[in-house]
């Protein structure tokens, strides 16, 4: 029976914790009396997930069995979550080349012959050879690509896109036209976390930027608290209402989630999983070798190993059919793996940032994504309150090098040398720069034909830390490269207990101190 | 008097020029320039005048100079031995301020009648630089019979002299030679997209003239250093980026432009190259619109670029050589509305002119711009 979630009073006798560093860890000794929430021990897993899935399809909620929806002659669109999910990328068969296999397999058998299947991007870049076999599997990707019948979502398309009307709130509703065109659109979704998933599939996955908008935007992010929390936030309002727009503009959707346990890490990095007191000889004799072969490992090199790693992630559910209910289900799913209570926020929150988030696959986690993943989603992992109370300080490990993937982050390098040399004010930088980075011809060209992330996509990853950014009285990163973190509009620390000092200037002497340890993810329910 | 004098060594030359390429400025300690007494050059006819030089400063073509980089196309229009220093404010013997124009054109030259180029009033384009009652030399600074701004006497004809207005200062007075260059070049083109290569003085002189005299509807710098970045801002520079930056702003600036290999598709009208380097040079052409103008500043003697982009693009490149009569008087105003007095970030007294020197090529990386030499309590004058 695995272990749930636990709130750890640091005492004398505890060990260094464990904090994530990119590429690398730091341990550190936190101070006598601060906390550090672990997160719950993997579920077990499906004993059968193809079954699971079988039944899924047949049993489904609030809709007709899937073969009782598929007729020859029939349009049917699968499409499937990109290469942002899961993290890090799940050892093979992933989810979903299990699931349209399945699909695929209910559809020939009705046949059904007018099938396509679309990599639902939304604004991200379009995925590799290797990614996309990763994801569908060998034969599912020699069965389509050849023949064109595996694409990508290619948002600034303009004859592929269909503008379907507004919501009440006067959002425009804009997916994907083959999507919106077919008689069954099934969506194949990995729900990692609690804000993936539900309508945010097809009404975010396969929308253009003229849709999301109206939701990717600063208020809308200061008025999530959290994202995280689909109840609570307005990005999942908005998402809800063109969903719902959706169905009555006549698309019928078939939505197919799966969660996953918290297995994150393979073997040899099996102290990752471990509350640090419970380390065996084994566990340390792994933790030494990997820090100081890593030590030794130029950043680069290091990078490609760390991205080598393909998670033990296993299938812990699968529930098929409308989207609302079949949301409802996984998001207690989610919950159940991820969910842990804490009592009460804290003055200074601190968090070790991995190496990877959803948007660094196979590439460098750069500023503008440190940011993100500290602010937007780190700090969003929270229900009902956040970690660290209004005014605190948050604290990050993260090198944070000056450094962009030129290929996949072009807009964002122009990003993070003009406009956060100007400002780093969220609406201001989206009142000023938005526009003329998400209409610049050449970040378009690059979206569409290369693998670059929309030009407007670094204006989202720093809107997603505005709601932060809000509540925050300072954020102070330790290990980063001093000019990239100040650039981002934060404090450079050279060790723990410098930035511990240094937020005491914020929050005052004798602060509640608070470490996410994360990841395996976790989601703080926190009560006040 | 007290002087620094160049004179023809072609050993010490060698040397300078290795010392150059090693460090810059090291030309200084083991080239032909060295401090010594001289007599005070002669009133060379009618219409001359001594000048007493307060603040000479130390330029880009200076410091070539000095360190044996200059290109032997000067030779003929030089005359040794001579002192250098061409950016002076200085006091005629009554006591009025002047700052000396120092091209030394027709009118200077005693040359009747004057050349088509001075007819024209566009006398730095002067025919006759190695011709007239002096010897060769293309301006104050580089010719045997005028002597130079780092001395404590040089003689100048009427026509150079610009009487400084009352409460300017020194400071002020002395940038109005670089001032000037600035005013040139910026009023050569009729574009309104504008990228300046390189924020040393004349980089500054030519933002401030840009932001000044044209109205841009973009005004691009690339600057290397922190100091540089700060003054380009100040000066008027929509966008201030690193050097390696540049193709990228212009690229974001400049709607609609796309990158095909290492060159933009389109670009901004008019590239003002500061450097005059191989690599500036060669950058220009890189974000230079099609049928735009490059407009060089920088002395960039001999380079080897690859100029297919330019016949395929049609674009132009253009020398920027000193300045008109006009130009020069502009500059007064142009030093004062600018306030760049604020370029002159270190005086030096003559004695310590290897270390002024030295100071000078270093300027960027030492935060500094504009290094003069201090001659307002120097003694010595014969």
């Amino acid at each position: 029976m695995p272990r749930p979630g636990f709130v750890l009073d640091v005492d004398r006798s505890t060990p260094p914790t464990l904090f994530w560093h990119g590429e690398g860890f730091r341990l550190e000794r936190l101070p006598t009396g601060s906390r550090v929430i672990y997160p719950p021990e993997p579920l077990d897993a499906l004993n059968d997930p193809d079954e699971a899935i079988r039944r899924a399809l047949l049993e489904p909620l609030d809709s007709e069995p899937l073969p009782a929806l598929l007729k020859p002659g029939m349009k049917l669109t699968i499409a499937f979550d990109d290469v942002s999910l899961p993290l890090p990328p799940m050892r093979q068969p992933d989810n979903r080349q299990r699931v349209i296999e399945a699909v695929l397999d209910m559809a020939a058998a009705a046949g059904v012959d007018d099938v396509q299947l679309i990599a639902a991007l939304a604004l991200h870049r379009r995925m590799t050879e290797s990614e996309l076999r990763h994801a569908l599997g060998d034969r599912i990707y020699d069965a389509f690509e050849p023949h064109g019948l595996l694409t990508q979502h290619d948002a600034e398309d303009p004859a592929g896109m269909l503008h379907l009307g507004t919501t009440d709130e006067g959002e425009d509703v804009e997916i994907n036209k083959r999507a919106a065109e077919s008689d069954l659109l099934v969506y194949v979704n990995i729900n990692l976390v609690a804000m993936d998933g539900g309508h945010k599939s097809v009404a975010t996955g396969l929308a253009s930027y003229k849709s999301l908008r109206h939701h990717h935007n600063v208020r809308t992010m200061q008025h999530s608290r959290s994202f995280m929390d689909q109840h609570r936030s307005e990005l999942h309002s908005s998402n809800w209402r063109m969903g719902r727009h959706l169905k009555a503009a006549g698309v019928k959707i078939f939505q197919i989630e799966t969660t996953l346990n918290t297995n994150t890490f393979p073997d040899q990095f099996a102290f990752l999983q471990k509350r640090e007191w419970e380390w065996k000889a084994r566990d340390r004799a792994s933790f030494l070798a990997v820090s100081k072969s890593l030590g030794r490992t130029p950043p680069r090199l290091a990078r490609r190993i760390f991205h080598s790693i393909n998670a033990p992630h296993e299938m812990t559910s699968v529930q098929a059919g409308e989207v609302e209910a079949v949301h409802a289900r996984t998001t207690e799913n989610v919950y159940r793996q991820q969910l842990v209570e804490v009592s009460g926020q804290t003055d200074i929150l601190t968090m070790g940032l991995p190496y990877i988030c959803p948007y660094n696959v196979n590439s460098v986690m750069n500023p503008i994504l440190v940011m993100c993943t500290g602010l937007g989603y780190f700090f969003n992992l929270y229900r009902n309150n956040p970690l660290v109370r209004p005014g605190g300080v948050l604290i990050l490990s993260h090198p944070t090098p000056w450094e962009f993937d030129p290929v996949f982050h072009p807009s964002y390098i122009d990003f993070f040398e003009q406009v956060l040399a100007e400002t780093t004010d969220p609406l201001e930088i989206e009142a000023k720069y938005e526009e003329s980075f998400a209409t610049d011809p050449w970040y378009i060209h690059l979206y569409r034909t290369g693998h670059a992330y929309h030009g407007v996509h670094p204006f989202y990853m720093w809107y997603w830390g505005a709601h932060a950014l809000d509540h925050l009285g300072g954020v102070i990163i330790v290990g980063g490269d001093p000019a990239a973190v100040r650039r981002l509009g934060f404090k450079p620390a050279s060790t723990m207990r410098d930035a511990l000092e240094m937020a005491t200037d914020v929050v005052g002497r004798d602060p509640s101190i608070t470490h996410l340890h994360c990841p395996p993810l976790l989601m703080a329910d926190v009560s006040v | 008097m007290k002087a620094l004098v160049f004179e023809r060594s072609l050993p010490r030359f060698a040397a300078a020029r290795v010392a150059g390429t090693l460090a810059p400025g090291g030309g200084a300690r083991v080239g032909p320039l060295r401090l010594t007494d001289v007599d005070p050059p002669e009133l060379p006819g009618p219409g001359w005048k001594r000048v007493r030089p307060r603040l000479a400063g130390i330029c880009g073509s200076d410091l070539a100079t000095v360190d044996g980089q200059s290109s032997r196309y000067f030779e003929p229009i030089v005359s040794f031995p001579f002192v250098p220093g061409h950016e002076v404010v200085g006091e005629l013997d009554d006591g009025t301020r002047v700052v000396v124009q120092p091209t030394l054109t027709c009118a200077a030259r005693g040359v009747e009648p004057v050349c088509a180029q001075c007819a024209s009033g566009n006398t730095n384009r002067c025919e006759r630089t190695a011709f007239g009652h002096l010897e060769p030399g293309l301006q104050t600074g580089y010719c045997a019979d005028t002597g130079g701004g780092w001395s404590l006497s040089l003689v100048a004809h009427e026509s150079q002299l610009y009487a400084v207005p009352d409460g300017m200062s020194d400071e002020t007075a002395v940038m109005v030679e670089p001032a000037a260059c600035g005013v040139h070049a910026a009023l050569l083109t009729a574009a309104s997209e504008f990228a300046v290569i390189g924020a040393g003085t004349l980089g500054l002189c030519t933002i401030a003239a840009l932001r000044t005299l044209t109205t841009p509807h973009v005004l691009i710098a690339a600057a290397k250093h922190p100091a540089q970045k700060q003054l380009a801002r100040e000066l008027g520079a929509d966008i201030v980026v690193e050097p390696d930056g540049l193709a990228r702003a212009v690229r974001r600036a400049v709607p609609g432009t796309m990158v095909a290999g290492g060159q933009l598709t389109s670009g901004v009208d008019a590239v003002f190259d500061c450097v005059g380097s191989e690599s500036s040079l060669a950058q220009a052409l890189e974000v230079v619109a099609p049928g735009g103008t490059i407009v060089l500043l920088g002395m960039p003697g001999r380079v080897s670029v690859d100029l297919t982009s330019l016949w395929h693009r049609e674009v132009s490149v253009r020398g920027a050589y000193t300045y008109t009569n006009d130009d020069f008087a502009k500059a007064f105003d142009l030093v004062q509305d600018a306030r760049l007095e604020r370029l002159v970030s270190g005086l030096y007294l003559l004695d310590r002119w290897k270390e002024a020197i030295e100071h000078a090529a270093d300027a960027g990386r030492r935060g500094a711009v504009k290094i003069a030499f201090d001659l307002r309590n120097e003694r010595g004058l014969s």
